[in-house]
């Protein structure tokens, strides 16, 4: 498993809109680089990017190789009731990471 | 080999753009992107993007785009949003090549599209060769 950094609010009041910060460890090689010889450094990105909260989706990127290496997002969501935030990041070569984080609404 | 071409010109940008809008209009307005306007690294350049939206039940952004013109690719993120997101503002890290303009679109729920230009001077570009 990629390292990756979540920030959610642990407590939340219902109703509240709530910020959220995530943080992937990878390279996101472009593809568009080149060694000195010529040859070109094949593409290996993230390219997809989902927050479930309680298994409803409520936030999805789709990367592009113009997003920086490690990539970083901050969204909002709606604290509507107390469980798990799910991060799934997917990309190329079978990349894959998921992530949880629970919150408690009161 | 194929080496990639080193950059998308504006007419790539416009088609990206185009890919999304499909023939709508797409107004001036609503759409915030915040990108510094001089920028030392072009490695890592923070982006954020904030549309003026209630995001309630019957109105919100249904999607943001971010697109570049001298890249070696127009896009650069494309993000799905709903009502469940309470307030449009997102912020990610982006690479730009060269010095340049970025253009951010919102789709809102009514299908209305709303962008905002942004020119960046870039000092050092993101990389395209090792070094």
């Amino acid at each position: 498993m990629p390292r990756a950094m979540i920030n959610v609010p642990a407590k939340a009041k219902r109703g509240e809109v709530i910020p959220i910060k995530t943080l992937i460890s990878h390279v996101m090689e472009s593809g568009f680089r080149h060694s000195s010889t010529g040859q070109v450094f094949p593409r290996d990105i993230i390219t997809g990017f989902v927050a479930t909260y309680n298994g409803e989706e409520v936030f999805r990127a789709t990367l592009f190789p113009a997003i920086a290496a490690n990539p970083f997002f901050t969204f909002h969501t709606v604290a509507v009731e107390s469980g798990t935030i799910e991060f799934e990041w997917t990309g190329d070569n079978g990349f894959s990471g998921i992530e949880q984080a629970k919150i408690l609404v009161e | 080999m194929l080496v990639p071409s080193a950059a998308a010109t504006p007419a790539t940008m416009q088609a990206a753009i185009a890919s999304v809008i499909r023939g709508a209009k797409v107004n001036p307005g609503k759409i915030k992107l915040d990108i510094p306007p001089l920028v030392e690294n072009g490695n890592t350049v923070p982006c954020s993007i904030t549309v003026d939206s209630p995001m309630t039940e019957v109105d919100y952004v249904k999607a943001i785009h971010v697109f570049t013109e001298k890249n070696p690719q127009p896009n650069v993120v494309s993000i799905q949003l709903g009502p469940r997101a309470g307030r449009a503002s997102v912020s990610t890290r982006i690479r730009l090549a060269d010095t340049q303009t970025v253009v951010a679109i919102a789709e809102l729920s009514d299908g209305s599209l709303w962008s905002h230009r942004v020119d960046v001077l870039i000092t050092l570009g993101a990389c395209l060769e090792d070094s």
